[in-house]
């Protein structure tokens, strides 16, 4: 199952990351020996062995939903590269 | 003895009778911070005002009657851990101007005890890593040998109890990054059951693998820690509703009819002899004083590595998702939203932490989920099971932390793979989810500490600070220091 360039960069775009040509060569090599040391897991029987996603008998984790007070607005945009009319400003996304 | 050669245990003492203010001892700190930083850059950011502050609020506290488990003692916190108005970078130029609008709960737990922020430490970016050279701001060197990593990805934090920058720090430790780099430096870190500390505040890498633990010169001060940062909080899910013991009262309960195993899979090809003479010896010591030692086995140790790097990496694509230039961090400009997207990503994280989102990504995808991510799931229970198994017939678990003492910078920055077998004796432990202590158990020729690791079940930390406090007190290591560091101050 090794990693072609354009699965390389299918996941590039999945991940939005923008790669360059030489990083797509070397993460793909990269990528590639990693996947081969985790092949050694197909050789195992896992037909009754439930998957674990999380190891705490924990779920459904609940609280009561009473309203507290949230973060003034000044801090949440505190942080903000760029900011206009107490919102965040992004470039265009719809045309 | 100056202030900052003190324990943490020492210097409360200190300061209870009034030996030594809070402002002395932070001041100690700082100057020695100055002295010696630049040629160790444990640090990301120094809060020398901030520590100021906090350190004359403290001694006004204390001369009103107030008292605090850590009243005026100046710590150190990895710089994945969010604290109100002080920046927190991740070591990543992503976040390299965030600063957090709140405290982690473990931060907040600390302050509310009275501790001294003296800044925040450095660590690989986000923390992927064994070495911290993965920080975006320059790596960290070695106390006991500059020219060698501290391990990572809680190098820095490791660095600063190790040379005194501190009296003790925080890490996080996901597959290995509070443990290995402890072993590394010579000092004591822990990684608690998971679920024991809130993950509240700390930047999230694997969501069901992340864990806040102490880092400190001995394990006393390391109970102490624990004591302050442990319980359940409503702010984690995922944290866990049961009772801290009182861990400072188990320290002295000895080891007598304790259960030792050692896992045959742990002590193999790869592994330095003088770090495996070291652990046997440590293991030998304690059988001395009572404890017996058996053969066990976790037969699916061999898998362990690719389980966590195709668990770990799945989380942490989805959980660094969010950084994507919009509310926060860095941005980098372009026309549309999407390709801002891509350019921010690619321009603000670093190779290794592009490399581990891709590979999360690949595992995760349609087509490919079946074959690797749910696969790797099935085989964490069956980790999980060999721990179950292994804890019927012993108490805890020894193995050498690090299968090497510290390797050099630049030797392993090359292949991945050659980076990623550091942790190969401390990943199965956050699969499992149980807790595991690293202790200075030695040096090698070269003069570079050893660590031991001890294993325990679930929320039995308290044993694993007695079995270490055992071992620690017959021993001379928590008292040997980095020589050669820089001036005598």
């Amino acid at each position: 199952m090794a990693l072609t360039e354009a699965d390389v960069d299918h996941v590039a775009k999945l991940a939005r990351l923008e790669i360059t040509p030489e990083e797509r060569t070397r993460y793909r090599g990269q990528l590639n020996a990693i996947l081969d040391h985790a092949a050694g897991l197909t050789g195992l029987d896992l037909s009754q062995v439930p998957p674990t996603a999380h190891i705490l008998p924990l779920n459904n984790v609940w609280r009561m939903d009473s309203v507290c007070p949230s973060l003034p607005r000044e801090e949440v945009l505190a942080n903000a590269p760029d900011k206009a009319k107490g919102c965040f400003r992004v470039p265009k996304i719809i045309e | 003895m100056k202030p900052y050669d003190l324990t943490l245990t020492q210097a409360a003492q200190s300061l209870a009778k009034r030996e030594l203010s809070s402002v002395e001892l932070t001041e100690s700190f700082l100057k020695r911070i100055e002295a010696l930083e630049p040629s160790l850059h444990a640090f990301v950011t120094v809060d020398a005002e901030g520590a100021l502050k906090a350190a004359h609020i403290a001694d006004e506290r204390r001369a009103q009657g107030g008292a605090g488990p850590l009243l005026g003692l100046p710590l150190a916190l990895k710089d994945n851990l969010s604290t109100r108005g002080l920046r927190t970078t991740c070591s990543s130029k992503m976040l390299e101007s965030y600063v957090p609008p709140f405290d982690a709960t473990v931060v907040k737990a600390l302050r509310a005890a009275g501790a001294v922020v003296l800044g925040k430490t450095n660590l690989d970016e986000f923390a992927m890593g064994s070495s911290t050279e993965n920080s975006a701001f320059g790596v960290t060197h070695n106390p006991w040998d500059p020219t060698r990593v501290p391990g990572g990805s809680s190098g820095g934090s490791a660095a600063a109890v190790a040379a005194g920058f501190c009296l003790a720090a925080l890490g996080s430790d996901t597959g290995g990054s509070i443990r290995q780099p402890a072993s590394l430096c010579g000092v004591v870190g822990l990684k608690p059951t998971y679920g024991r500390v809130s993950r509240f505040g700390l930047v999230a890498f694997a969501s069901s693998l992340d864990q806040i633990g102490p880092m400190a010169r001995n394990v006393t001060d390391a109970a102490t820690l624990s004591q302050v940062i442990d319980g359940h909080d409503a702010m984690d899910s995922t944290s866990v509703e049961s009772a801290v013991p009182d861990y400072a009262a188990a320290l002295k309960a000895g080891v007598k009819g304790l259960r030792i195993g050692l896992p045959k899979e742990y002590f193999v090809d790869g592994l330095d002899p003088q770090v495996a003479e070291a652990v046997r010896s440590a293991v030998a010591a304690l059988e001395k004083m009572g404890a017996t030692v058996h053969a066990v086995s976790l037969p699916h140790t061999e898998h362990c590595l690719s389980v966590y790097y195709l668990l770990a990496t799945a989380e942490a694509s989805s959980n660094l998702a969010r950084f994507d230039g919009v509310r926060y961090g860095f941005r980098a400009a372009a026309a549309s939203l999407v390709p801002q997207y891509m350019k921010t990503r690619a321009q603000g994280f670093g190779p290794e932490v592009k490399r581990r989102i891709m590979l999360g990504t690949y595992a995760l995808s349609s087509g490919y989920y079946d074959a690797y991510y749910k696969r790797a799931q099935q085989v964490r229970t069956l980790i999980a099971r060999d721990f179950d198994e292994a804890f019927k017939t012993v108490d805890v678990i020894a193995t050498p932390t690090a299968p090497t003492t510290a390797f050099r910078i630049g030797e392993k920055a090359d292949d991945p793979m050659t980076m990623y077998l550091s942790d190969i004796f401390t990943i199965s432990v956050n699969l499992a989810g149980v807790p595991a202590i690293s202790l200075p158990c030695g040096f090698d020729k070269a003069g570079l500490p050893i660590g031991l690791q001890l294993i325990g079940r679930a929320f039995e930390e308290s044993t694993l600070f007695s079995a270490a406090y055992a071992y620690e007190q017959g021993q001379t290591w928590k008292d040997k220091r980095p020589q050669n560091l820089g001036p005598a101050l």
